[in-house]
């Protein structure tokens, strides 16, 4: 079953004299249970094509559809909605809110989904122990080093039941040990509780644990590789 | 809602040095205000006092055409019905008969003029205690032929107790009255208009020097306060009629009313301005803490946070910094000004003495009236309210996207 079909994306930029073609003419579509990376050199187009995929920029033109729903058709709050019911997000960094403990940083989500209490609890207690954690529910962000901010951030996606994750560079500010590690529980995820992740990434090490490569230049998809044998 | 306001508590707390700043100018500003505040409000009551306590009374019933001309020729019969009539409001608690004119006092080559009471001497020293401001001799005896007169005009006229004061007028419809009055007591009155003219005469005693037996120019109506003649004013009215009228002090002596009104206003322009100030000190924090927390809010919008409750969280925030300072503000203003009005703080030198000519005490007083304090909560909660509108635009107007690319 496809989670997102992309037909004829263009995104194009006019706010300078030059317009810039971010997107231009992108067709695709994104499986249950992929784990993608979105790849390419600086300024082709992924940062860009990841905030259409995620509903956070409306795009000059083409469809974009999430299970179905046609996410252009939706008004600005009806998007902030569908994508707290449909989509987790893993950015960059500074991901979390930082007044908030990691325990309430992944709470939160499931409070703007007005969750009852027991189960926002419950199923925070399991997404940090998923994410190794346990243990530092209670720490605040800045006590959290960036590797174990970004697993927050990843439990957190994952607390609203989304129908995928959307990852900018989850791991760009990240040492390699815990960009591995990250990846790690990443792809755990993915194969044992089967959620869609789609990330972008320079990193040859992330790429190398991809299921599927997609290859962005200039705003074209100039490639998409599947490695279909499952990693050990 | 109760998630966002744990949020907004911590929000504020996230640069605790500048929260504080912006509390504690807040904090001065109540306490500033509310002192000036208590202290002019405690210095109008004061003088307010004085008129009432000393002279007018809070209410007066006079013929209708007394106050225009203060003839004795609009005077009016003593009226037994009219006063069990004004004694039958319970809020009433003196009804004080006077028979007042003017005369010219004069004593061997001297001579000026003066202003003659009538009183019946005990029922007018439950009003204005004036007994215990005799500063030599005695006060009136109920039935007296004698005078008490102003320490200025005694002075004027080189009078003392026991020398003769001789007055020489215009009694009732015209007849022109000279009387020779031994000096019984000499008052020093708080009023240094009065203090210089003055006459008080046992009523009975006036009334057959200027031929108006049985005749009365006012009735003082005393009540406990403001509220309470506000209230009994406005029944009165509707109840006195012609001949009779009857007026308040603040309609007796306007240019009172008007020089606190005009004293009011200046506090109040001084007090805008210094809220003002705080205003914009409160904006600048609050302009500074979603600058700087942009990016964040993109993430919050991005995840799925409607822009609505992120405003709401922020409204609290600029609210929570308002309600510390007015909170911090009114805990300490509110016992400070308490012992203030308990224990007003005595002037000296130049200023005490200007006072003391202008029959003021010369005390600062503070007031403790629920104005002093709610005036300044109102304006700084209505500040905080204003001022969260910003972040409520502010925010309503994010785009998520640019927000979180910086
Ligand atoms: N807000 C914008 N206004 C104008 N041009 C933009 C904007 N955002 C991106 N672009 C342009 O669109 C193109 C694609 O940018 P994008 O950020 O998607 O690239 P990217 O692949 O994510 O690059 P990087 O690997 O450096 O993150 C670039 O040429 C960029 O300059
Ligand atoms: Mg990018």
């Amino acid at each position: 079953m496809n989670v997102i079909e992309v037909n004829a994306l263009e995104k194009i930029y006019n706010d300078s004299e030059v317009k810039v073609f971010a997107l231009n003419g992108v067709d695709m579509t994104i499986e249950e249970g992929e784990f993608t990376a979105i790849v390419g050199p600086s300024g082709s187009g992924k940062t860009t094509f990841l905030n259409m995929l995620g509903g956070l920029d409306q795009p000059t033109s083409g469809q974009i559809s999430i299970g179905g729903t046609d996410i252009s058709k939706l008004s600005s709050s009806q998007l902030i909605d569908f994508r707290l019911r449909n989509i987790g997000f893993v950015f960059q960094a500074y991901n979390l809110i930082p007044v908030l403990t990691a325990k309430e940083n992944v709470e939160f989500i499931m409070h703007l989904q007005n969750r009852p209490k027991e189960e926002r609890e419950n199923r925070t207690m399991s997404l940090l122990k998923a994410v190794g954690l346990e243990g530092r529910e209670n720490s605040r962000p800045n006590k959290l080093s960036g590797g174990q901010q970004q697993r927050v951030a990843v439990a957190r996606a994952l607390a609203s039941k989304p129908k995928f994750v959307l990852a900018d560079e989850p791991t760009a500010n990240l040492d390699s040990k815990s960009t591995e590690n990250l990846l790690e529980i990443m792809e755990e995820l993915n194969i044992k509780e089967n959620i869609t992740f789609v990330f972008s990434t320079h990193d040859q090490r992330v790429v190398n644990k991809a299921r599927r490569v997609i290859t962005l230049e200039d705003g074209k998809i100039i490639s998409d590789v599947r490695k279909d044998i499952l990693p050990q | 809602m109760c998630t966002n306001i744990k949020l907004a508590w911590r929000n504020i707390w996230r640069n605790r040095r500048r929260t504080l700043i912006t509390v504690a100018s807040i904090f001065f500003g109540v306490l500033l205000s509310a002192y000036m505040t208590s202290m002019q409000e405690g210095s109008y009551s004061k003088m307010v006092d004085i008129v009432v306590k000393f002279y007018s009374g809070y209410m007066q019933v006079h013929h209708e055409d007394y106050w225009e001309n203060k003839s004795i020729n609009n005077s009016f019969d003593y009226d037994q019905a009219l006063i069990d009539k004004l004694k039958s409001h319970p809020e009433v608690d003196f009804v004080i008969p006077r028979l007042e004119s003017f005369g010219l006092a004069s004593a061997e080559e001297l001579t000026r003029g003066a202003a003659i009471f009538g009183i019946v001497p005990d029922v007018e020293n439950q009003l204005t205690g004036i007994a215990a401001k005799i500063i030599s001799g005695k006060y009136l005896q109920p039935t007296d032929d004698g005078v008490v007169i102003g320490d200025g005009l005694a002075r004027f006229l080189k009078l003392q107790i026991k020398d003769t004061l001789v007055i020489i007028t215009q009694g009732y419809h015209g007849v022109s009255s000279a009387g020779k009055f031994p000096v019984r007591g000499i008052i020093k009155h708080v009023s240094p208009e009065l203090n210089k003219s003055i006459i008080y005469m046992e009523l009975k005693t006036c009334q057959y020097f200027l031929g108006a037996d049985n005749k009365l120019t006012s009735l003082v109506v005393n009540v406990d306060d403001n509220d309470v003649m506000t209230s009994t004013l406005k029944k009165l009215k509707k109840e006195i009629q012609s001949p009779y009228s009857v007026m308040s002090w603040e309609e007796m002596q306007p240019e009172i009313v008007q020089q606190i009104e005009s004293d009011r206003a200046g506090g109040i322009i001084m007090k805008a301005i210094l809220y003002i100030v705080i205003a914009f000190g409160i904006l600048g924090t609050i302009m500074m803490m979603i600058a700087e927390r942009r990016r964040e809010f993109g993430v919050m919008i991005s995840i799925g946070m409607q822009k609505k409750k992120l405003a709401a969280v922020l409204f609290i925030e600029t609210l929570l910094i308002g309600l510390l300072g007015i909170a911090s503000g009114i805990a300490v203003s509110l016992p400070l000004l308490f012992f203030q009005a308990q224990n007003p703080i005595p002037l000296t030198g130049e200023t005490a003495k200007l006072m003391e000519d202008f029959g003021f005490e010369p005390y600062m007083f503070f007031s403790t009236a629920p104005e002093v304090f709610w005036q300044q909560a109102i304006s700084i909660f209505i500040i905080s309210v204003l001022i969260g509108i910003y972040p409520i635009i502010s925010t309503l107007k994010i785009k998520a996207i640019k927000a979180l690319h910086g």
